[in-house]
């Protein structure tokens, strides 16, 4: 596109009392030849926004810089059309906001910004959507036909898409049929399964494809392309989808590990699974006789809360287990339930059915269990009684329950081990490592994916292959495919059918975004996306390697394989390329540098630093932001650049401000580790890591690590900011202006 | 007269909290087109107004960020502050909806720059601190607000403080002259994402909120706790600002009770955890102790709850606290009840007392069509024979954000299945 650019500026909210507009829009004009350069003193009131208006319109001006407020106001006010480039500079809340009027200093650093505005949107394109040869498609593969694939399924096809159901039993329902009731909304009493209307409703609907006895052999493409194999009954078959949903449930704990409960020893000491079929089957007798049962004893957390077996719990075997009571009732309501519990966990209106319980007569017994013993054909009880204080010993018993958790189905039986990469501690004596959860190697098979990065999801602890963020529980490390049901988390059934729907939600949305060559959540509605200019690669697999959605393949020669509708438009690769052949339309390599070549680096015997700092715009931005609303001053020698994500800094960026003569270098990005905040998993954790390295050339070049530092910054940081600038420039000043200056 | 596109084949959400927002971009990401209203300023319900969420001890903000910028950069999506549904009439797929705008007295030209706030003289109860501070009347509803415009409370208008701020505006972003006004659209479905509101704390009479100064409720804590609270993020004691050595906690206050909310509202013994370490993070020598029934922390939330009681200055007492008294002198406050383990009587001495109080929702109270129903307690029903209508979030169960927002995403496509339907 031939840009006709304008740059305004608006001298409202104390701009124009801080800074000499003049001299700004001079710069523009002589320094960077922009044909049109105006001051306004209300950009975003109406009349303000009719001078550019009027600009475009009689002009032609397409690439528009308004230097104002930040970039997170007045979106709406300046937007012009996606046919524009819009440009936004900084001068409210991160110049005159946090600087003194009038100043020297503040002047430079408005005309620094200024100066970066104009040469990045110099280096800017439009983004053109990606398309590809291929036809998108906007069916939806779900894996696992169990109340959480059926609901996917089923309302997938209400809202008018089409699903493809893959079942590996020859029968869809999955634990639901070996459920005799259900415990759900409102609480109140047993309902049914409802598992003949669902299959029923699944089956005769024409949307829905079933494949049952078969399983998903292997799927490749990416969202919107996927191409998936499908095998079962001596046949194979290809789908063409465009997301899936995998939903491929859970297993119960082995209760072969719970013999110190008596599983295994006697017979009449069967799980909380073995207890529902019996139930679902008929009546409920004792498996060791036949005989009728009389007393029962249920006990809670068999296995789980444990950090011997599960550490977690499993949600649902609180009210499972008084539902199962229930039953014994039901059939002898002279049955004696006990229900020896660490803390009944039947949450919102599910209490209603813990009241039930307890008016029908059932024991709580609230404590541990120390042994399970048999005597007389009979079997027996010991445990802890906290309210006693003491150890009872309960008798007599016909069946012995024990609530056992859910183990997802991802959660593989023996880790599985991959060849140790160079360096990398704890390889055995083949060379073999075991991989981590958050592996795609780890999960037992179920997709087949055929990415460079594993076959499966990514999981996080327990095997649990599901996001790690509270406020985005959809959002696993693999565009496109979302997860529902207890594979994700145990979760009680009236749970899972919301969680399928919502899942059967983001599978349609992402089809429809891909459609139109957007991306997904984080940077939804982004339509730039990397390329790659192959002539350059050394195929050093940095890019496949790092990408924190493993969006990128790899072929045999290492060259990487770039799937765009996988990509979540982080530019993690574009940091990662050490020949820097990425890049985006509108976000490159070349574009930060001229950034950082754009600011005027005084002569040291000015005495007066400069700073970059690379700024994350998802958090540490905002907290800027935050700083400057509450007029909280800072050192004016620092030059915020935002980027997309502190996993796209490239490390010649660095290597460009310190050749420039910049005296350091700040990374400002979010926390990384186990409970990481990055909204790209990786991406401060990878700044961090490639920092180390530039460490070994810094000192090479005989410049001091110090310069270059790694600073977190949450969104609510914003208190912080003024410390952590004001300590970085006490250390640049302890290492003296950078020796290259003027060079 | 508001202009609007909405048609019957748009949805409306009522609710702009995490459930709202969420349910609102989900729709119009999937390319529906949505209007979103809120009966606040601001966008992001009572989440904006916690410190943290557990278990990651992570600032909702960070979440709230990018649901702005998502909305900010969605055409699709219209949303109105300031807005409630005051009329439904109609069926699946063609309702006729009435929504009342009330004055904010300040228009799209407000830059945020602060100065109605420093002229204006009188001051009001600051909502957003559940009237623990005092703020101008004419405000920012809190630092992170979005939309970023200030508003001027209803008590000022007529005065000369009003005229006050308006002269003081260059902008002449504040106009006195805001009427109340309604708009008419016709939508296809709706999404009751309308939340809750905390129980009514001082209905528990025998532990004397309202009362006593230094009982306070969770959500107080959480605004205690916020660098943006009325104490700039000390956990101090209301009645005379001193730091707290020893805190009690008191969960099912009110709740999983006859008397007052049978059911449980499921997230209190996680919240309390979570002020628990609020509190030790700030004084490594506090002691806390938590009265409970049950410890509710499901699934991998267990890890949360392992943490917490591995500190050694957080004591777990299973016991029903039957009343609390307070000592007039030192604002102190006396916990009595039977120690469940032990048997024996409780009767322990706090500098504050934090009572776990639960959720009560929000209705849709005379607004709906008859096809609305509820369950004992006000959650809202879903019932696959009255499609149109869904509930989301803490409307439909009390529970915790990221159970919200997997539900309103479901809430999305059911909405999106009855327009598709037509």
């Amino acid at each position: 596109m031939e840009k006709k650019t304008a740059v305004y500026i608006c001298t409202g909210c104390g701009i124009g009392d801080a800074l000499d507009v003049g001299k700004l829009l001079e710069i523009a004009t002589d320094d960077y030849s922009i044909p049109i350069c105006k001051e306004h003193p209300f950009l975003c009131g109406p009349e303000g926004v009719e001078v550019i208006k009027k600009d475009i319109q009689e002009e032609g001006i397409n690439t528009i810089i308004i230097a104002a407020c930040s970039p997170r106001v007045n979106y709406d006010v300046f937007n012009f059309g996606a046919d524009k480039i819009v440009e936004r500079v900084n001068l409210r809340e991160q110049v005159v906001w946090m600087q003194p009027p009038g100043e020297e200093d503040t002047q430079m650093l408005a005309e620094d910004n200024l100066r970066m505005g104009c040469s990045k949107a110099n280096d800017t394109e439009l983004p053109e959507p990606f398309k590809p040869e291929e036809e998108i498609s906007k069916d939806i593969l779900v894996v696992g036909g169990g109340l959480a694939g059926l609901t996917a399924a089923l309302e997938t096809a209400k809202a008018g898409y089409k699903a493809v159901l893959v079942e590996k039993e020859d029968r869809l329902g999955g634990f639901l049929t070996k459920m005799k009731k259900l415990v759900t909304m409102p609480y109140k009493e047993l309902s049914d399964t409802g598992l003949e209307d669902l299959v029923k409703a699944v089956e005769d609907n024409p949307n829905i494809k079933v494949y049952t006895s078969s399983t998903v052999e292997k799927i490749s493409g990416a969202p919107g392309l996927f191409s998936v194999e499908i095998k079962g009954n001596g046949n194979s078959a290809t789908e063409k989808v465009g997301a899936i949903v995998q939903a491929t449930g859970w297993v119960p704990y082995d209760a072969n590990k719970l013999d110190h409960l008596g599983y295994g020893k006697f017979k009449d000491v069967v799980t909380n699974v073995e207890m529902e079929e019996m139930a679902a089957a008929g009546k409920i007798t004792r498996p060791s006789d036949g005989k009728d049962v009389k007393n029962v004893l249920f006990v809670q957390c068999a296995g789980s809360r444990d950090p011997e077996h599960l550490p977690y719990c499993s949600s649902v075997c609180c009210l499972v287990s008084l539902k199962q009571a229930a039953y014994i009732k039901e059939q002898n309501p002279e049955a004696v339930n006990y229900i020896l519990y660490k803390d009944m966990r039947t949450l919102g209106q599910a209490e209603d059915f813990y009241k039930k319980a307890q008016l029908d007569g059932n024991v709580f017994v609230r404590g541990s269990v120390a042994n399970v013993g048999e005597e007389g054909g009979k079997l027996f009880v010991e445990a802890d009684d906290e309210l006693l204080g003491e150890r009872i010993r309960i008798e007599d018993l016909d069946l012995v329950v024990l609530a056992v958790g859910m183990v997802p189905s991802t959660q593989p039986d023996e880790i599985p081990r991959i060849p140790a990469p160079e360096g990398a501690e704890g390889a055995d004596e083949e060379g073999m490592i075991e991989v981590t959860p958050d592996s795609g190697f780890y999960a037992t098979k179920a997709l087949g994916l055929e990415y460079r990065q594993g076959p499966e999801l990514p999981t996080l602890k327990y095997g649990f292959p599901d996001s790690h963020f509270i406020c985005f529980p959809y959002e696993t490390r693999r565009t496109g495919i979302y997860t529902a049901g207890c594979v994700r988390r145990p979760m009680e059934t009236a749970k899972v059918i919301d969680d399928a729907t919502g899942a059967a939600m983001k599978a349609i949305q992402c089809t429809e975004a891909t459609s139109v060559g957007m991306a997904v959540h984080p940077r939804s509605g982004d339509m730039s996306y990397p390329e790659f200019n192959m002539q350059r690669c050394t195929q050093c697999k940095r890019c496949t390697e790092e990408c924190p959605f493993g969006a990128i393949n790899e072929d045999e020669k290492a060259n990487p394989l770039p799937n765009p509708t996988r990509c979540r438009r982080c530019g993690v690769c574009m940091g990662a390329c050490p020949e820097r052949i990425i890049s985006f339309k509108n976000y490159s390599v070349p574009m930060i540098g001229n950034m950082i070549k754009a600011i005027e680096v005084p002569e040291e015997d000015e005495e007066k630093p400069r700073i970059v700092a690379l700024v994350c715009e998802n958090d540490a931005y905002a907290a800027l932001d935050m700083a400057g609303i509450r007029r909280m001053q800072i050192s004016p020698y620092v030059r915020f650049i935002p980027v997309r994500c502190l996993g796209s800094v490239n490390l010649v960026w660095i290597a460009d401000a310190l050749s420039r003569g910049i005296d350091g270098i700040l990374l400002m990005g979010c926390r990384y580790g186990d409970d990481y905040q990055c909204h790209f998993i990786k991406g401060s954790e990878l700044a961090n890591t490639r920092l180390t390295k530039v460490s070994e050339t810094l000192d090479r070049l005989a410049l001091e690590s110090d310069r270059v530092k790694f600073v977190e910054v949450g969104i609510t940081d914003y208190e912080k900011i003024p410390k952590i600038i004001e300590e970085f420039m006490e250390t640049i000043e302890e290492v003296g202006p950078n020796p290259y200056k003027g060079w | 007269m508001v202009e609007t596109q909405a048609n019957t084949q748009s949805i409306l959400v009522v609710g702009g909290g995490i459930s709202g927002v969420t349910a609102a971009l989900e729709a119009a990401e999937a390319g529906y087109d949505v209007v979103l209203i809120e009966k606040n300023p601001y966008l992001g319900g009572r989440v904006a107004q916690l410190y943290h969420y557990f278990p990651k001890l992570c600032p909702p903000a960070c979440g709230l960020e990018i649901y702005f910028r998502r909305l900010k950069q969605n055409p699709r999506v219209r949303f109105f502050t300031m807005a409630e549904l005051v009329k439904v009439s109609g069926e699946a797929g063609n309702y006729d909806v009435t929504i009342k705008l009330s004055p904010r007295y300040v228009n799209e030209k407000c830059t945020c720059c602060g100065k109605c706030a420093e002229v204006c003289e009188t001051e009001i109860d600051n909502p957003f601190n559940f009237g623990m501070d005092k703020i101008k009347a004419a405000y920012l509803p809190h630092e992170f607000a979005f939309p970023m415009r200030y508003v001027l409370d209803p008590s000022i208008i007529g005065t000369e403080d009003a005229k006050k701020c308006q002269e003081a505006c260059e902008y002449g972003a504040i106009d006195l002259d805001m009427k109340e006004s309604t708009f008419d659209m016709k939508v296809g479905a709706i999404i009751w994402a309308a939340g809750w509101n905390p129980y009514d704390a001082s209905k528990i009479e025998y532990y004397g909120f309202g009362q006593y100064k230094n009982v306070i409720t969770n959500v107080m804590m959480e605004r205690l706790a916020s660098p943006n609270g009325p104490t700039g993020g000390r956990i101090v004691r209301p009645s005379d600002g001193k730091e707290v050595k020893n805190v009690a906690f008191i969960q099912c206050a009110g709740s999983r009770d006859e008397n007052h909310l049978p059911y449980c509202s499921g997230i209190c013994c996680l919240a309390s955890m979570k002020h628990a370490t609020y509190i030790r993070e700030q004084y490594p020598d506090c002691e806390v102790t938590i009265f409970f029934i049950d410890i509710r922390a499901l699934d991998r939330l267990e890890d949360f709850y392992t943490m917490v009681e591995a500190d050694d200055k957080v004591s777990f007492i299973k016991s029903k606290i039957a009343y609390i008294t307070e000592d007039e002198e030192t604002g102190n406050l006396t916990v009595e009840g039977e120690n469940t383990r032990t048997g024996e009587q409780i009767r322990m001495s706090f500098d504050m007392v934090v009572l776990a109080t639960g959720m009560v929702p929000n209705k849709m109270n005379g607004v709906a069509p008859p096809d609305v129903t509820y369950d004992d307690y006000g959650f809202i029903v879903l019932d696959p024979e009255k499609p149109g209508i869904y509930g989301a979030g803490c409307t439909r169960r009390p529970t915790d954000v990221a159970t919200c927002v997997q539900d309103a995403t479901a809430a999305a496509l059911k909405a999106i299945q009855s327009i598709a339907r037509r």
